[in-house]
């Protein structure tokens, strides 16, 4: 019997194997320098052009670039790490040329690293460790034998090995509990060794101290079997707090692998799970493994995965599509964009063992506009694959034809309802359609269609390489998994976040996220974008997961996470939600066109101090009738941050009905701004700073604003150097 | 109506010259290449965003001879173009400055970053500043809220910025503008 898929495979994978081998990477200083369209934003393009002009000047020929995609860690680009075999990469953030002047001089040149400018670098160590364990803090490995990490840590010190040589540090699960048998155990990374153990004892973390501490030995007796999914991500950033606390499944590659490089991809495992699904030939083990997985839609939905595919492929119809939702609508989201420019070619694995396994012939990528790179990458993975017969006809060698191409969106944010979209694909104005029938039964021209979410193809290779079952136990009884975040707004660490299923908000926010920037205090968190609803601060401690979210008022959606601080007024951010989806209505059904416009109308007025207490009835009957009576979700939905600002922050909108006050101080028709003699040293910058020169005063002499011309811009008060002005 | 015409009009060739001239090369191998495509009138959103990259916006004269080329009604031409905020329908400057008003942006105060655009430029948002350099448009959202508050000029994005780095980040473009200027002139004078 012949195995052509396996043969194709594995001439594939040989011929990688042998490119990378050549490439020598191993036995080079590597200096990553990550590319996507927030990299480049902070500057990521200059600083690459800077290294290779250092690198030329050198004449060294062991030193190379090495483009990523992004890691997300937004606040901190552009990142660069420096990887020196058999030592813990260094990663340095907000690099400028001047710094990479001195990276390249004291630290490649001089191995001497530029402390200063380390990743959330702590001023009180000096040197770098040598060594690092990464005890994994998991529920299922802290059901073993809790505080061993301590108790390591004691040991250590025993010792007199001194913390900044051996690192210690606390991670989220590893991924791996999943797919161990037997006793339990805790599962602990020891780096630059990239070696796994799995410990149960004291006399192991003994074992562990005097042979791979001590004598720089792996212990083999302790070595797990299993392989951490995100190894190589861990191997490169695990000693960064705010990545070691996240679990990355869907993210694994982010930040790691070139990509554009189909070879690199390949060298990650990337198609493996394709050349199995198409080694199998067997469509339901791949739905019975995205059921086992509990994979449930990652667009907003929840919709259990396995379940649609199974729905599409018992189609009497055989002329079938599949559609990857790029249109990421949520104002404040950007996981979608991340994945699509940083791991493209595993999106597109996700596409082909999609329509292998509901029988479809041809599927598009929907993305929006602008997203320019993200388009530009895909495309790219695209045209690769299909020069190496990973695309197209008898892809593998195993007699399935399948294409790919892309449609783009044109800014509208109601094209990411699944027939809206449909229709944008087929030309036509995006307007959504009353379901059903759903797009499983009638999609695009007609045929049975299956759309998913960009992170909902992102998770199916791993499901399948490390099986349903292990992925479902990474998440909770409803939902098995990761879901990816986007952490914005007033937070300190910015970025992409994944975390298993049922992770409380609060590690999400304050542990991986820092807490909330500048010092202030936690107001809300927003879930769901213009769809969802906001947590107040005293309910940080719920675990993320569709139900209890929706318990709330608010809804998990996309990915969106937006932080708010006590600055925020919640009145405004509701009006902001309602103003969106008013805008963004398409306009096909009463409910939802007029609904929005009378709820935004009201907002507006009681933002201006001219709200009445039956206001508040008024928003209440409205946003039920456009929640119960409009045709798709965008209209449906609308109200949720109305609605769920209320039940939560009732207080805040009384405050702004009868007291004429806004808390917050952000409304401006209720705020005044005054000068305070005392303070006031008259140095005149806010009078040269006032747009409408509403502020008077002699050089040196207390300056006064007329209130009646002042139109309440807030420049004063952020100009003034002597805190002399008031927002009352 | 205009689904016949090619059958109905004696003149069509000449017609077809016509409409020919109003669109880049490209666009037109493009609309060629899809004719025989299994749903070709599915390409119509592809090809409008071609020819808005080509010439910044949609002009009435495109959207007719896009209509006729692709043979699909005019109405519906028009109707897509309108729906899609995306398309612009009048001609813009240079760089187009794209403000972000998306959540992130806005909690970080992006209202500032568009009040002082407004009047470092002179213009309101949907307009095109005098010398035709710069148009000021606002977008939700353009996926790189980590960096808040950001806003897009032409292909580039810039954030975290404060209302005082606007007026440095808009002369680096006007000169950048200049700069071409000379270029062209001076490519003209060759
Ligand atoms: C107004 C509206 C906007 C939506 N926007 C998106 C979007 O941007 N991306 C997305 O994946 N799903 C979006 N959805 C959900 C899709 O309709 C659909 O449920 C989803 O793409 C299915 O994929 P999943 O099962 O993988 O989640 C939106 C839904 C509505 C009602
Ligand atoms: S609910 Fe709103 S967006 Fe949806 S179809 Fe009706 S008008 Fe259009
Ligand atoms: S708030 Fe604005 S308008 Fe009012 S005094 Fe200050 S600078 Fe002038
Ligand atoms: S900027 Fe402050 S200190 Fe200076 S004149 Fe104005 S209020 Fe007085
Ligand atoms: S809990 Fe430790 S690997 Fe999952
Ligand atoms: S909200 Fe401005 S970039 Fe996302």
């Amino acid at each position: 019997m012949s195995f052509p898929v396996r043969d194709f495979y594995r001439s594939m994978a040989d011929r990688v194997g042998r490119t990378l081998a050549d490439r020598d990477l191993g036995n080079k200083i590597l200096i990553q320098v990550g590319s996507a369209t927030c990299e480049h934003a902070a500057g990521s393009q200059a600083v690459a052009e800077e290294f290779i002009r250092h690198i030329r000047a050198s004449g060294r020929k062991d030193i190379v670039i090495h483009r990523t995609g992004c890691t997300g860690r937004c606040s901190r680009e552009p990142i660069v790490g420096i990887q020196v075999s058999g030592q813990i990469p260094v990663k340095y953030e907000r690099v400028n040329r001047d710094l990479v002047h001195r990276i390249f001089t004291e630290h490649i040149q001089g191995s001497a690293p530029v402390m200063k400018h380390v990743l959330d670098h702590n001023p009180n160590t000096k040197v770098l460790p040598e060594r690092e364990f990464l005890f994994c803090e998991g529920s299922r490995c802290q059901r073993s034998e809790p505080n061993l990490r301590v108790r390591f840590m004691a040991m250590l010190e025993a010792r007199g090995i001194e913390p900044h040589r051996v690192n210690v540090a606390a991670a989220s699960c590893l991924g791996v509990c999943g797919l161990a048998d037997g006793t339990p155990a805790t599962f602990v990374l020891a780096r630059p060794e990239k070696v796994l153990y799995r410990i149960s004892s004291d006399e192991d973390l003994a074992a562990l101290l005097d042979g791979h501490v001590i004598k720089g030995q792996v212990v083999e007796r302790l070595k797990a079997q299993e392989e951490p999914i995100a190894l190589e991500f861990l191997e490169r950033y695990g000693d960064v707090a705010f990545f070691n606390r996240q679990s990355r499944i869907a993210l694994r590659n982010a930040g790691v692998v070139d990509p554009e490089s189909l070879d690199e991809f390949i060298g990650f495992d990337g198609f493996k799970a394709l050349a199995d699904v198409l080694t199998r030939r067997d469509p339901d083990w791949v739905i019975s493994e995205l059921t086992k997985a509990r994979l449930r839609g990652r667009g907003g939905g929840g919709f259990l995965t396995g379940t649609k595919w199974g729905l599409a492929r018992k189609q009497a119809d055989t002329d079938r599509f599949i559609i990857c939702n790029g249109d990421e609508g949520d104002p404040g989201a950007f996981m979608d964009r991340s994945m699509l420019e940083s791991d493209p070619f595993n999106i597109v694995e996700g596409m082909i063992i999609g329509g292998f396994s509901i029988g479809a012939q041809r599927g598009f990528f929907y993305i929006r506009a602008e997203y320019p790179l993200a388009i530009k990458r895909i495309q790219h993975a695209i045209d690769t694959c299909r020069a190496n017969g990973l695309l197209g006809q008898d892809i593998m060698g195993s007699g399935f034809d399948f294409d790919l191409e892309i449609r783009l969106g044109a800014g509208a944010f109601v094209c990411g309802e699944e027939t809206a979209l449909i229709r944008s694909i087929e030309g036509e104005r995006g307007q959504p359609k009353v379901r059903p029938p759903y797009p499983t039964d009638r999609g695009l021209w007609g045929h049975p269609t299956v759309i998913n979410n960009v992170e909902t193809f992102a998770n199916i290779s791993a499901i399948l390489r490390y099986s349903g079952d292990w992925y479902a136990r990474l998440g909770t009884e409803k939902s098995g998994g990761t879901k990816v975040f986007a952490l914005a707004g007033k937070v300190r660490h910015t970025g992409l976040v994944e975390v298993p299923m049922g992770t409380t908000l609060s590690r999400i926010v304050n542990d991986i996220g820092g807490g909330v920037s500048g010092g202030k205090q936690l107001k809300a968190i927003q879930t769901g974008g213009p769809a969802g609803g906001f947590i107040p601060a005293s309910m940080q401690g719920m675990e993320v997961d569709f139900e209890p979210l929706q318990k709330a008022g608010s809804i998990m959606g996309s990915g969106g996470m937006i932080v708010l601080s006590e600055d925020d007024c919640m009145v405004d951010i509701a009006k902001f939600y309602m103003a969106f989806s008013q805008e963004e209505s398409c306009g096909k059904c009463t409910p939802c066109r007029e609904g929005t416009t009378r709820i935004l109308e009201i907002l507006e007025r009681i933002t201006q101090g001219k709200g009445e207490l039956e206001d508040l009835d008024k928003l209440h009957r409205l946003s039920r009738l456009c929640q119960r009576t409009s045709l798709c979700g965008l209209g449906r939905a609308a109200p949720n941050p109305v609605l769920s600002s209320i039940k939560h922050f009732r207080e805040e909108f009384l405050a702004h009905i009868v007291d004429k006050h806004c808390p917050a101080k952000k409304c401006v028709a209720l705020i005044r701004y005054e000068i305070n003699a005392e303070k006031c040293v008259g140095c005149t910058i806010c009078a040269r700073n006032c747009p409408v020169e509403c502020i008077t005063g002699a050089r040196k002499e207390a300056h006064v604003i007329d209130q009646a011309a002042c139109i309440k811009c807030g420049n004063c008060f952020d100009v003034c150097k002597f805190a002399a002005i008031d927002r009352v | 109506m205009s689904d016949c015409r090619p059958c109905t009009t004696d003149n069509w060739p000449e017609l077809e010259r016509g409409y020919r001239a109003m669109l880049p090369e490209d666009v037109l191998a493009f609309i060629d290449a899809n004719r025989t495509r299994e749903h070709s009138e599915s390409m119509l959103i592809a090809t409008l965003h071609m020819v808005q990259g080509h010439y910044g916006h949609l002009g009435p004269g495109h959207l007719e001879a896009v209509a006729q080329l692709m043979q699909v009604p005019l109405a519906k031409v028009t109707g897509v173009a309108t729906f899609y905020h995306y398309f612009r329908l009048q001609p813009r400057g240079k760089y187009l400055i794209n403000v972000c008003l998306g959540t992130a942006c806005y909690v970080k105060g992006a209202e500032k970053i568009a009040r002082k655009l407004t009047d470092e430029l002179g213009i309101r948002f949907g307009e095109t500043s005098k010398d035709g350099i710069f148009s000021l448009e606002s977008t939700r959202c353009v996926g790189t809220c980590g960096l808040a508050p950001v806003v897009m000029i032409g292909d580039e994005v810039h954030g975290p910025l404060t209302p005082s780095q606007i007026p440095n980040l808009l002369e680096g473009y006007l000169a950048r503008a200049a700069e071409d200027l000379v270029g062209e002139s001076a490519a003209e004078d060759r």
